[in-house]
C-alpha cells in the first residue's frame, strides 16, 4: 500500500486496462496532447501512442456514439467527458443506444464500454457545470452506474468497469481529484466489484448512506457527532446501479436509523428510490422516518454563498441525524 | 463512368430476385399490419429496393451494414431470412431480434446487419465508430451507413461526418434521399441546392446516383468501395429514389400528388432491372414469373411461420437487459418477483432466434 491521489489512482487503472487489452482505447476531448482537462490521462499518449489515446473535437454525441458503434463490434472503448455535464449532448447516445442494443437485438450485441469523467457540483461553476447526472443515468435500465469516493475504490472500481460486458458509467468526483489515499501497489491486481458498498465508518446509533462527494463529508460529519455521543455508521454506497441493498439493510438493521446524504437533486434522485426500497423492505427494523440531505431543488447559483446553501453540508448532515436520533 | 464489377458481385438474375422478394414482403407486411397481426410503426421500402440491393451487390457479406428505422430491406438483402423478418414483425421469439427489437430495429449479426436505428441521425455516429473499429484492426473491412434524407440535419450526422473525415475512417454515407422527412419535403428542411453538398463541408467526396436503377448504384458504389479498401477515407452518395406508400402505415401521404408517385411509378427499379435483363436476353417472361411466384411463396411461408412461432417467455422478461446475469441491477429481487403474474408454465426461448452474444464478446 502506499498512499497517491485520487488522480493518480484514475490514471494508473488506465495504464493497466490499456496494457492489458488491446482492445482498449480511450477518447475524448484534449485527452492526448493536452494530457487530460484534470490530467487524469497524463503520459498515456506518451506510453501507448495516438492509435489508442484520441483527441476528439468538441462533438461529445459524436464521440460517444463512435465509442457505442466500436463496442459494437468488439472493441472496449473508454469514452471520457470532459465533466458529466456536457455529457448530457450525448444523452441519446448513453440512454437510447448505449443500454438498449443488447436488448433491441435480442442479445445478439452487448455494448462494453465505460463513459467517465467528473461529476457532480465542483465549485462556482454555475449551473451548467454542475450538474450531478447519477440519478438521470440510473434511470436507464442496461446502464450500471459507479461513484468512487477514494482513490482505491476509483482504481478499483474504472478498471472493474472496464472489463465489464455492459455500458458502465463512471462518474469521478470532481472536488476529489487531488485528495489522497492508500492504494494496493502498482504490481497488485485491484478489481472492486460494482455493486457492492463499502462501511467506511463503523457506528452502532444511525446510518449514513453517502456516494462521492458527500463520503468525506459524511465522515467528517460522524467525527463531530462522536463527540455528542451519536455513533454513525457511514455507507459508502460506491455503486448507484446496481445497489447494494444488502449492506444498507445490514446497517439499518444495525443502527435503525437513517439519513441518505446525496449530492443530486431531491427529486426523482438516489436517496428518493433508495428511501423507497428501505421502507418498503425493511420498514419494521426503523425507529424513525428515513431522513434525506440533497441540493435544493434549484439551478445551482455562482454566487459561493448561495451555492453553498444549496449543497449538502456537514452542519446540515449533523442536524438530519441528530433528527433521527431525536436528539439535540 | 467506367463499371468496375466487384470480386463478389452478385448475379443481376439474382439480385433481381431479391428486390421482388423485397417488395413482396412489404406487401404482405402492409397487408399483415392493416390485419392488426403487426403492432407499432412500419415504415415500408417499396421503391426503394435498388439502393440497398445496388449497395449490398458492390461490397462483401462482411462489410458492416447499419441503417435507420425503415430497414427490413437491409435485412433481407443482407440474407436475414423472411421467416425471422417476418416474426420479428409479429413480435415472435424467433424474429431476427427475438421479438424484441420490431420494426424499426431489425438486427442480424451472423449477416453483418448492425440495425435497424430509430432516432433519426443517431446511429450515423455509431457507423463511423464501426468504421473506426476495423481501422483500428488495420482490416478492410468498409462500413455503409444508410439514412433519409431526414437525417442530414440532424446534429449526430453533422458530427458523424466530421469524425470520419477527421480519422479517415473507411465508412460510405449513403443518403436514401425520398425526397420527404415524413411529411416534410427537402425543399422545405434543407438549405442546400443538393443534399450531397453536404459531404463537401467535410471535404468527403460526394456523388449522385440515380437510386431507381440498380446497375448505376452498384456501379457507383463498387467504385466508391474499391477507393476507400485502397486508402482508408470516408465517402457519401447520395442516391435519388422515391418511397411510393406513405412515411409509415398511418400516413395517406396527402403531402404530395398523384402524378408525382405516378411519374416514379413509370422509373420503378424492378421494371427498370427485369427491362435491362430481358432486352439482354438474360431473362425470360416466363423466368421472371417463375422469381416472382417464388418471392411470393416465400413470403407467404414466412406468415405461417411468424403466426405459428411463439410468443417470446413472460418469465424471461428481464434477460438481455445486461450480459452477466448475475449482476442484473433491474433484475427485481425474490419478493418484488412474487408479486408479479407467473407464466402458466415454464417457457423457453423458441428455437431458430438470433444466437446470443453470452460470451459478452462481440465478433
Amino acid at each position: 500500500m502506499r498512499e497517491i491521489t485520487y488522480r493518480q489512482a484514475l490514471n494508473e487503472a488506465l495504464a493497466e486496462e490499456l496494457e492489458r487489452d488491446p482492445n482498449v482505447f480511450l477518447m475524448g476531448e484534449e485527452v492526448a496532447e493536452y494530457q487530460g482537462a484534470y490530467k487524469v490521462s497524463q503520459g498515456l499518449l506518451e506510453r501507448f501512442g495516438p492509435r489508442r489515446i484520441i483527441d476528439t473535437p468538441i462533438s461529445e454525441n459524436g464521440f460517444a456514439g463512435m465509442g457505442v458503434g466500436a463496442a459494437m463490434v468488439g472493441l472496449r472503448p473508454i469514452i471520457e467527458f470532459m465533466t458529466f455535464s456536457f455529457s448530457l449532448v450525448a444523452f441519446d447516445q448513453i440512454v437510447n443506444n448505449a443500454p438498449n442494443m443488447l436488448r433491441m437485438s435480442g442479445g445478439q450485441f452487448n455494448i462494453p464500454i465505460t463513459f467517465r469523467g467528473p461529476n457532480g457540483p465542483a465549485h462556482q461553476l454555475g449551473a451548467t457545470h454542475s450538474h450531478a447526472t447519477e440519478c438521470l443515468y440510473a434511470n436507464a435500465p442496461g446502464l450500471k452506474v459507479c461513484t468512487p469516493a477514494t482513490p482505491r475504490d476509483a482504481k478499483g472500481l474504472l478498471k472493474t468497469a472496464v472489463r465489464d460486458n455492459n455500458p458502465v458509467l463512471v462518474l469521478e468526483a470532481e472536488l476529489l481529484y487531488s485528495s489522497k489515499g492508500m492504494v494496493e501497489s502498482p504490481d497488485e491486481e485491484l478489481l472492486i466489484p460494482l455493486g457492492k458498498a463499502e462501511v467506511k465508518r463503523e457506528g452502532s446509533d444511525v446510518s449514513i448512506l453517502c456516494y462521492a462527494q458527500t463520503v468525506p463529508l459524511a465522515l467528517s460529519a460522524a467525527e463531530k457527532l462522536e463527540d455528542d455521543d451519536i455513533s454513525s455508521e457511514v455507507v459508502d454506497l460506491r455503486s448507484i446501479k446496481p445497489l447494494d441493498e444488502d449492506a444498507i439493510y445490514q446497517s439499518i438493521a444495525k443502527t435503525h436509523r437513517v439519513v441518505i446524504v446525496e449530492q443530486d437533486r431531491p427529486f426523482c434522485g438516489v436517496g428518493a428510490e433508495v428511501c423507497y426500497r428501505i421502507q418498503k423492505n425493511i420498514f419494521d427494523e426503523l425507529d424513525a422516518p428515513v431522513l434525506r440531505v440533497s441540493q435544493e431543488d434549484v439551478p445551482m447559483p455562482y454566487n459561493e454563498r448561495l451555492e453553498k446553501a444549496v449543497l449538502p453540508s456537514t452542519e446540515k448532515l449533523i442536524a438530519a441525524v441528530n433528527k433521527v436520533c431525536y436528539a439535540g | 463512368m467506367t463499371s468496375i464489377p466487384s470480386a463478389e458481385q452478385r448475379d443481376e438474375v439474382e439480385m433481381l430476385a431479391l428486390m421482388l422478394l423485397i417488395r413482396r414482403f412489404e406487401e404482405r407486411a402492409s397487408q399483415q399490419y392493416q390485419a392488426q397481426k403487426i403492432g407499432g410503426f412500419c415504415h415500408l421500402y417499396i421503391g426503394q429496393e435498388a439502393v440497398v440491393c445496388g449497395a449490398v451487390a458492390a461490397t462483401r457479406h462482411d462489410d458492416y451494414i447499419i441503417t435507420a428505422y425503415r430497414d427490413h430491406a437491409h435485412a433481407l438483402a443482407r440474407g436475414t431470412s423472411a421467416n425471422a423478418s417476418m416474426a420479428e414483425l409479429y413480435g415472435k421469439a424467433t424474429g431476427c431480434s427475438r421479438g424484441l427489437g420490431g420494426s424499426m430495429h431489425f438486427f442480424d449479426r451472423q449477416n453483418h446487419m448492425y440495425g435497424g436505428h430509430a432516432i433519426v441521425g443517431a446511429h450515423v455516429p455509431l457507423a463511423a465508430g464501426m468504421a473506426f473499429a476495423s481501422k483500428y484492426r488495420g482490416e478492410d473491412r468498409v462500413t455503409l451507413c444508410f439514412f433519409g434524407d431526414g437525417a442530414i440535419n440532424q446534429g449526430a450526422f453533422h458530427e458523424a461526418l466530421n469524425l470520419a473525415a477527421l480519422y479517415k475512417l473507411p465508412v460510405v454515407f449513403i443518403c436514401e434521399n425520398n425526397l420527404f422527412a415524413m411529411g416534410t419535403s427537402v425543399k422545405r428542411s434543407t438549405s442546400l441546392k443538393q443534399i450531397v453538398d453536404r459531404a463537401e463541408g467535410y471535404d468527403i467526396p460526394g456523388e449522385i446516383v440515380d437510386g431507381m436503377n440498380f446497375r448505376e448504384v452498384r456501379d457507383k458504389l463498387a467504385e466508391v468501395v474499391v477507393s476507400i479498401r485502397k486508402d482508408s477515407h470516408p465517402a457519401f452518395v447520395e442516391a435519388r429514389t422515391y418511397r411510393y406508400r406513405g412515411h409509415s402505415m398511418s400516413d395517406p401521404a396527402s403531402y404530395r400528388t398523384k402524378a408525382e408517385l405516378e411519374k416514379y411509378r413509370l422509373d420503378d427499379p424492378i421494371t427498370r432491372l427485369r427491362a435491362q435483363l430481358t432486352r439482354e436476353g438474360k431473362l425470360t417472361h416466363e423466368e421472371f414469373d417463375q422469381l416472382d411466384k417464388r418471392a411470393k411463396k416465400i413470403v407467404a411461408e414466412s406468415v405461417k411461420f411468424a403466426e405459428e412461432s411463439s410468443e417470446p417467455p413472460l418469465e424471461k422478461l428481464y434477460d438481455y437487459t445486461y450480459v452477466d446475469r448475475a449482476m442484473e441491477p433491474g433484475r427485481p429481487r425474490p419478493a418484488e418477483r412474487e408479486e408479479k403474474q407467473p407464466a402458466e408454465r415454464p417457457e423457453k426461448w423458441a428455437e431458430g432466434g438470433p444466437p446470443p452474444a453470452t460470451s459478452g464478446t462481440n465478433p
